[in-house]
C-alpha cells in the first residue's frame, strides 16, 4: 500500500495523543469484554438449558417445597420420560466464602435427565452404594484440591446445626465448556434420614425430561392442571424460562450491562471524535496542500478514517488481548461469586466489530469536513 | 511571449479571457478580477506584481485550479479548465501544475523524499520509478545528500529546495510560484530565484510567479502588473505612472 508512509506517519505525529487515544479503547474494551462476561455468567443459564427439560416449582415461590409424591403423578403425564428432584441444601464448607452450590439429588433419575454432566460409570456406581456419597463438579473439587476417597465435612444452615460429612466417590465434568462444573450432589436416602420430621417428604423442585420438546407447552400445562387447586400448586416452565426468571431476581442485569456499555461507547465516541477533529483541524493546511498537488476528496476521506481506524483496531485489538489474559485470573478471583466466568469468542468478535465501528464513526465528520475544505479558504489560513 | 491585451485565440500554451472574479464580503460585492485577458508561451517566465489585495494571488489560484471564475476562460494546452468538474480538475492538477508556495507547505511528518514523492503516488508509477524520479529532482535542487532529512532538520532555503522538487518531480506542464522568495533571507531568495531560472532555461519549464520583490521579478522574462483587475505590462505601467495615469 502506497499511502501507508503518509497514515503512519500522521499516525505517530503525536506519540502521547496517540497513546491515550489507543488507551482509550484498549480501557472501553477490556470494559465492554468484562460487561460481557458478566452478561455470559447470568445467562449462562438460560442459553445452556436443554429443550427437552422443564422445571416444576410451587406456584408460591421456589422456597416452598413439593410433595415427594408428585414423582409418580408427574410420570404418569403422556410425554414425560423422565423425573428427578433436587433440594437446595445451603451448606458452608469451612468458611462463609467458599460458597458453591450443592444439591440434594435423586440418584435413579439424575443421570438421564442432566446427560451433559458426565460421571464416570465406576464413580457412579460406588456413589450409589454409599448412602453418604458425593459427586462434586470438576472446578469445585479442583478449587478446594478435592479427591476421591476425601472426606468432607460441611455445615449446614438451613436443615438443623452441626456438620453434615460426606465422601467423595466421583467427580462430574461438563460436554461442554461452558457447562457448570461447581455444583456438589449427594444421595435424597442421607438427606431424608438427618433433616427433621417437618421436611421430610419434601423436595425443592423437579426436573423433567420430555421425549419431544414440541411438547413442552402441553406437558406444562397438563402438570400444573393435575396439582391444581391442591396444597402445593405447581408452576412448570421450561428450564430456559426458569434460568431466565432466576437472574431476573437480582434485577435486570441484562439492561444494566447494556447501559453501561452503551456509556461507555457513546462516551468513546465523543472522546475519540473529538481527538479526530482537532487533528484534522491541526493539519488542514497540509490536507489543503495534499489537494492542491492532486489528491482527490475522496483521498483525503480516506487518510483520515484510516487513522482513525488503525487508532480503533490497535485499542481495540489491544484491549481485547488484555482481557483474554486477565480474564481467567479474574474468572479464579471471582469464582465464588460467578462461577466458570468465560470470555466468549463471540464477545471478542463483536468487540472487534464494535471498535471498527466507532473508529469509523468517529473518523467520518472530521473526514468529511476535510474534504469538503476549499483549498484557496485552507491555504489562505496558513 | 506574454500578451495581454489578445482577445482572440491564439497558440499560446495558457490562454486567459475575459477572467472575472468577484467576492462577496459581508453584504459588499468585491471584483477582484475584470476582464483579464493573458497569454504566456511554453517556456516563458512571468512575474506578477501589485499592491496587497490585488488579485495576484487569486490569479494564481485560477490558474492552478485551485478557484473557479465568476466568468471568463482559462486554457491551458488546449484544455478548458474552467468548466472542469471538481474530480477532473484535481487529476489535471496532477498531470499539469506544480504548486511552490511561501510557506513551503511540506509535511513535517515526512522526509524529503517522501514529500517529493507525494505526487507520484497518484501515478502508476512503480516504486522503483518513482525512487528514479524522486533522486532526479531532488539532485536538480541540490538535495540529494538530505533526502532522509525532515523539514526540521532542514533551513528555510532547503524546505523551498524540497517544495521545488515536489513541484517538478511529475513533471508539470507549468509551475506556480506564490511568493517563492517571502520567507527567505536575501542569499537563500537568490538562490532559490538561480534554481527558479535554471528549471526554465535548462529545462524549459513555464513559470508564473507571484512577488511583491521588484528584484525577485526583474528576474524574469516579463513583469506583469495587476492594477485594478487588469494586467498591465511593467514598461507600460512606467509610462502610464509618468503621464500621471493607473498607479
Amino acid at each position: 500500500m502506497k499511502f501507508r508512509h503518509l497514515i503512519f506517519a500522521n499516525l505517530f505525529r503525536k506519540k502521547i495523543h496517540l497513546l491515550l487515544t489507543i488507551g482509550s479503547f484498549a480501557v472501553a474494551l477490556f470494559l465492554f469484554a468484562f460487561l460481557a462476561v458478566v452478561r455470559d455468567a447470568f445467562s449462562r443459564g438460560a442459553d445452556l438449558a436443554s429443550a427437552d427439560r422443564l422445571v416444576v416449582i410451587n406456584r408460591t415461590s421456589i422456597i416452598n417445597p413439593l410433595p415427594l409424591a408428585y414423582r409418580d403423578k408427574i410420570l404418569r403425564i403422556p410425554g414425560v420420560k423422565y423425573v428427578t428432584h433436587n433440594n437446595w441444601f445451603g451448606g458452608i464448607y469451612q468458611d462463609e466464602k467458599n460458597f458453591f452450590p450443592q444439591f440434594v439429588i435423586d440418584p435413579e433419575n439424575q443421570r438421564q435427565v442432566f446427560p451433559e454432566l458426565i460421571v464416570p460409570d465406576d464413580q457412579w456406581n460406588a456413589f450409589l452404594k454409599d448412602r453418604q456419597g458425593a459427586i462434586v463438579g470438576a472446578r469445585t473439587a479442583k478449587r478446594f484440591g478435592w479427591k476421591i476417597g476425601d472426606r468432607i465435612p460441611i455445615k449446614t444452615t438451613i436443615w438443623g446445626g452441626g456438620a453434615w460429612e460426606f465422601n467423595i466417590d466421583g467427580i462430574y465434568h461438563g460436554k461442554r465448556p461452558q457447562d457448570d462444573e461447581t455444583q456438589f450432589w449427594f444421595q435424597w436416602d442421607y438427606f431424608e434420614e438427618k433433616v427433621p420430621d417437618r421436611v421430610k417428604g419434601q423436595v425443592g423442585w423437579y426436573v423433567i425430561r420430555i421425549g419431544n420438546s414440541d411438547d413442552a407447552p402441553r406437558i406444562a400445562k397438563a402438570i400444573d392442571a393435575e396439582f391444581a387447586n391442591s396444597p402445593s400448586e405447581t408452576k412448570t416452565e421450561a428450564e430456559s424460562a426458569f434460568a431466565a426468571n432466576w437472574v431476573k431476581q437480582f434485577g435486570n442485569i441484562q439492561f444494566l450491562i447494556l447501559t453501561i456499555g452503551a456509556v461507555v461507547f457513546v462516551t468513546l465516541l465523543l472522546v475519540t471524535g473529538n481527538t479526530m477533529a482537532i487533528s484534522v483541524r491541526e493539519r488542514i493546511g497540509e490536507l489543503a496542500v495534499l489537494k492542491a498537488i492532486g489528491f482527490s476528496d475522496v483521498a483525503v476521506l480516506f487518510f483520515i478514517l484510516a487513522e482513525s481506524l488503525a487508532i480503533a483496531l490497535f485499542g481495540g485489538l489491544l484491549g481485547l488481548g488484555f482481557a483474554m489474559v486477565v480474564m481467567p485470573v479474574l474468572a479464579s478471583a471471582l469464582s465464588s461469586l460467578l462461577p466458570n466466568l468465560i470470555l466468549p469468542a463471540s464477545a471478542l468478535v463483536l468487540g472487534l466489530v464494535m471498535a471498527v465501528a466507532l473508529g469509523a464513526a468517529s473518523g467520518i465528520l472530521p473526514g468529511i469536513s476535510a474534504m469538503r475544505m476549499r483549498v484557496v479558504n485552507a491555504l489562505r489560513r496558513i | 511571449m506574454v500578451r495581454v491585451d489578445n482577445e482572440g485565440a491564439s497558440s499560446a500554451l495558457i490562454q486567459v479571457r475575459g477572467l472575472n472574479k468577484t467576492y462577496r464580503r459581508g453584504g459588499e460585492q468585491i471584483q477582484v478580477l475584470q476582464g483579464l485577458n493573458l497569454d504566456v508561451d511554453k517556456g516563458d517566465f512571468v512575474a506578477f506584481m501589485g499592491p496587497s489585495g490585488s488579485g495576484k494571488t487569486t490569479l494564481l489560484n485560477l490558474l492552478g485550479g485551485l478557484d473557479v471564475p465568476t466568468a471568463g476562460t482559462i486554457s491551458v494546452d488546449g484544455d478548458e479548465i474552467t468548466h472542469m468538474a471538481a474530480s477532473k480538475l484535481t487529476q489535471w492538477r496532477a498531470r499539469h501544475v506544480g504548486f511552490i508556495f511561501q510557506m513551503y507547505n511540506l509535511i513535517p511528518v515526512l522526509t524529503a523524499y517522501q514529500n517529493v514523492e507525494l505526487p507520484l503516488l497518484l501515478t502508476k508509477l512503480s516504486k522503483a520509478q518513482r525512487k528514479q524520479h524522486v533522486l532526479t529532482a531532488l539532485s536538480i535542487v541540490g538535495l540529494a545528500d538530505r533526502m532522509h532529512h525532515y523539514p526540521r532538520q532542514l533551513s528555510g532555503g532547503q524546505e523551498q529546495r524540497v517544495t521545488i522538487a515536489r513541484a517538478i518531480v511529475s513533471d508539470p506542464t507549468f509551475l506556480l510560484c506564490d511568493e517563492p522568495t517571502g520567507d527567505l533571507d536575501r542569499r537563500s531568495a537568490t538562490e532559490i530565484m538561480e534554481l527558479i531560472e535554471a528549471l526554465v532555461d535548462k529545462h524549459g519549464k513555464t513559470v508564473l510567479m507571484v512577488t511583491h520583490d521588484p528584484l525577485i521579478a526583474a528576474r524574469a522574462h516579463t513583469t506583469l502588473h495587476l492594477e485594478k483587475g487588469v494586467l498591465v505590462e511593467a514598461h507600460k505601467l512606467e509610462q502610464n505612472v509618468a503621464a500621471g495615469g493607473v498607479a
